[in-house]
């Protein structure tokens, strides 16, 4: 199959996840979003890795690293949201404005 | 140099009868004790027995193993010699190593048996002491230390054992720091034998400049076959000697030893007589050939001068103690120097066997002080007396030893120091060594002088009437046990090395092995007038000490006036503290104080005043200049940054955006380019 299949379809999600961080209100749907971002450059990493072969061990090795990291980040994030749930019973992202000037 | 011949191969010639199991399983030994050391270090008070439990369970195996070990070899195992390299870097390697052979093998059951005996003395001694579980943590470290010095195969290693065995004895001389004069003399104990040591450093630099190796083995065969030779040489093993006058406590670096009796008894006995002061002689003996060959034998010169000196001048400082701790360590210097001596004159093996009777005997005596000490609560003699009715078994192994201390038929004391005495006749006779009359002639007035500090300290503690407070109790069975222990032996040990038949002198050296040195001159006038000296010396003692009930009086007697030179130490303590310390410390810091106030304190009140005056003209520059421009800068910023902070609006995903239009516009620049 050529790679360029694989990079559509990575295209695709990242540009899904980017929409997600940026319209969504909800605080978890954002996080999702990140995973799906996050998922999406693991896509283009293995489609690389596959195709060079040998040569591409790396590539499946970083994806490990970035699936890895996604699960430390969410797992960090999910208890932040938490925390803002039970301090101001909301998970709405525009509400979330404290740190500004 | 007839007698002289050494062997060319030490190692290589043995002959090895049979494999043996143990001594290649020497590394354990050391390694035992230190693993109880870092156990009841993180886990000693909840140990069984606050510690000791680990203690004495690694020593007791350690002992064991050492015990079988020497069994081994003695029985025609080889000597076992390995290592493997830690690193490289250029020419030089460093090397872990063990050198297990004849000289080690004693030492390794030498060392374990006294620090088995000790620890199990010291759970009576010390069973209600604040710090007891560190107290067994600095034990096994010592002991650990002590043991790795003797196993090092190459010199590198040794010095690591070697500020081990030191940095644990300014652990225990200091053990009961809360007063002043235990720590101050935990300190000079360590600086003084720091003195000597930078002297053991520059000695091993010397030596592998000259020989390009650490490895003792290598640097001994060297120096056999002649392949190292010169001044630099000669210079290299008087700078290892050094270190041998420091740790040995011999004149002149010997001042630390008596004050190291601060620590508690026990840690007298294992490492202020027993063990780690006989470092120095370990070194010289495991250097011998390094010390024999160099400029045709100057070191052992040396050697034996310092050690002629060192026995006469610690000998009659014993002799005006109070203190019954700081008799023991004086005659302890003065034992020392008779191995030294017996090293000097070519007796390599009367030295060590020296080594290995005092080892017995006078740990024997430290414990019975202790036992004593107990007792009486002081360490004063003028505070005991009587004591033969009170401690009975104290007594008797008490004077076991002084017998041996003394050079009485047939305790173990007797034969070693006969060998060393015999053995500076010979070399006298024979003429191998010039300074062996000086030494022969001081050992024998030493002998006498034993024998009198010996007695006057017996009949100061243990006849005449009680004069201490309390009422004085024969201590537990924990510490007298190990004081019987010591007593049997002292009794049975010195017939190992009896003239001719003794089997000591095959326990030195291997089978195949060619010996160093020579034989000493055995005839029976010497150990008659030896010997008889001694009980007139007893009489003399008796008569002074005991009759006259210690009315006689050194000071007024006609040497009184050598009395005030021996009671102040001979000045070396005055002309240290006067001569180095003090115009090292108080001039120096009045110089430092009047350079302050004079010159640094003028240079900045000068500057000071320059400072002022150009202040003053930069105040108003800076008032209307500068002042100026950083209101002007810091408005434009506060007017700039009042419509930037608009853009920080607080919402993520705002933020966001513009990181998505950047990453964009990127791609974009990109994809043109």
């Amino acid at each position: 199959m050529p790679v360029a299949y694989f990079l559509v379809l990575s295209a695709f999600l990242f540009s899904i996840g980017v929409y997600g961080v940026l319209a969504r209100q909800h605080a978890v749907l954002v996080l999702l979003s990140v995973e799906l971002m996050l998922n999406a450059v693991n896509i283009n990493l293995v489609a690389f890795s596959a195709m060079l072969g040998d040569a591409g061990v790396p590539g499946q090795v970083f994806a490990l690293f970035v699936i890895a990291v996604a699960a430390a980040e969410v797992g960090v994030g999910l208890a932040i949201v938490i925390l803002i749930y039970r301090n101001r019973q909301s998970v709405d992202v525009e509400e979330m404005s404290l740190m500004k000037w | 140099m007839n007698g002289l011949v050494l062997a060319a191969d030490a190692i290589e010639g043995v002959e090895v009868t049979r494999a043996g199991l143990f001594p290649d399983l020497m590394w354990l030994v050391p390694l035992l004790p230190a693993l109880s050391f870092l156990a009841i270090l993180f886990f000693g008070k909840k140990l069984p027995g606050k510690g000791h439990s680990a203690g004495l369970a690694a020593i007791s195996v350690a002992f064991v193993l050492s015990l079988a070990g020497f069994i081994d070899l003695v029985t025609g195992a080889g000597p076992v010699e390995k290592h493997w390299v830690w690193f490289e870097l250029d020419t030089l390697e460093l090397t872990f190593g063990m050198n297990y052979d004849f000289l080690t093998g004693l030492m390794f059951v030498v060392v374990t048996f006294v620090s088995l005996l000790v620890q199990i003395y010291s759970t009576g001694y010390m069973h209600d002491d604040e710090r007891y579980s560190w107290f067994y943590a600095a034990l096994s470290l010592f002991t650990a230390s002590m043991l790795l010095l003797v196993i090092a195969d190459n010199l590198i290693m040794m010095l690591v054992g070697w500020e081990g065995v030191g940095v644990c004895s300014y652990f225990l001389i200091g053990h009961y720091w809360e007063e002043k004069p235990n720590s101050s003399a935990a300190i000079k104990a360590f600086i003084t034998t720091r003195i000597g040591d930078v002297g053991f450093m520059f000695g091993i630099f010397a030596l592998f400049v000259i020989a390009g190796t650490f490895n003792i083995t290598e640097i001994n065969h060297l120096a056999e076959e002649g392949e190292i030779a010169g001044t630099s040489l000669t210079i290299a093993a008087l700078l290892l000697f050094c270190g041998a006058i420091g740790k040995s406590a011999q004149f002149p670096l010997h001042v630390w030893l008596p004050d190291a009796m601060a620590g508690p008894t026990p840690v007298s006995a294992l490492i202020h007589a027993a063990t780690m002061v006989v470092a120095g002689i370990y070194l010289v003996a495991r250097m011998y050939p390094v010390f024999e060959f160099a400029g045709d034998g100057i070191p052992l010169e040396v050697v034996g001068v310092i050690a002629a000196i060192t026995m006469l001048i610690a000998a009659f400082l014993a002799l005006i103690q109070d203190d019954i701790k700081r008799v023991l360590a004086y005659s302890t210097i003065s034992q020392l120097a008779y191995m030294f001596a017996g090293l000097a004159v070519g007796v390599f093996t009367a030295g060590i066997f020296h080594l290995f009777t005092h080892a017995f005997f006078k740990a024997l005596l430290f414990l019975g002080a202790g036992s004593v000490i107990h007792a009486v609560h002081s360490n004063n003699m003028s505070d005991m007396g009587g004591l033969r009715k009170y401690m009975p078994a104290t007594f008797k192994t008490y004077i076991i030893g002084s017998l041996a201390l003394a050079g009485i038929f047939p305790f173990a004391g007797f034969f070693s120091k006969d060998e060393i005495i015999g053995g500076a006749l010979r070399a006298g006779i024979d003429g191998t060594r010039s300074t062996a009359w000086l030494v022969f002639g001081s050992a024998l007035l030493t002998a006498f002088i034993t024998a009198l500090y010996t007695a006057r300290m017996c009949i100061k503690t243990f006849w005449g009437e009680y004069r201490g407070h309390g009422e004085p109790h024969e201590s537990p069975n924990s510490m007298t046990s190990p004081l019987w222990t010591l007593a049997g032996l002292t009794l049975v040990v010195g017939f190992l090395g009896f003239p001719v038949i003794g089997p000591f002198k095959y326990w030195i050296f291997a089978e195949g092995e060619v010996a160093h040195g020579f034989e000493p001159l055995y005839n029976v006038v010497l150990p008659v007038v030896t010997v008889g000296a001694a009980l007139f010396t007893f009489f003399l003692a008796y008569k002074w000490f005991y009759r006259d009930e210690w009315k006689f009086d050194f000071r007024k007697s006609s040497f009184g006036w050598l009395y005030g030179f021996a009671e102040r130490k001979y000045y070396l303590d005055d002309l240290y503290l006067g001569g180095i310390v003090k115009p090292i410390q108080y001039p120096l810091a009045a110089a430092a104080y009047w350079a302050n106030q004079h010159i640094i304190d003028g240079i900045v009140n000068g500057t000071a005043r320059g400072t002022l005056g150009a202040a003053t003209g930069t105040y108003m520059a800076d008032q209307n200049v500068v002042d100026f421009g950083v209101n002007g800068a810091a408005g434009l910023t506060n007017f700039s940054g009042g419509l930037l902070r608009y853009i920080q609006s607080g919402n993520v995903q705002r933020y966001a955006a513009v990181l998505f239009a950047g990453i964009a516009i990127f791609v974009a620049v990109f994809a043109v380019a």
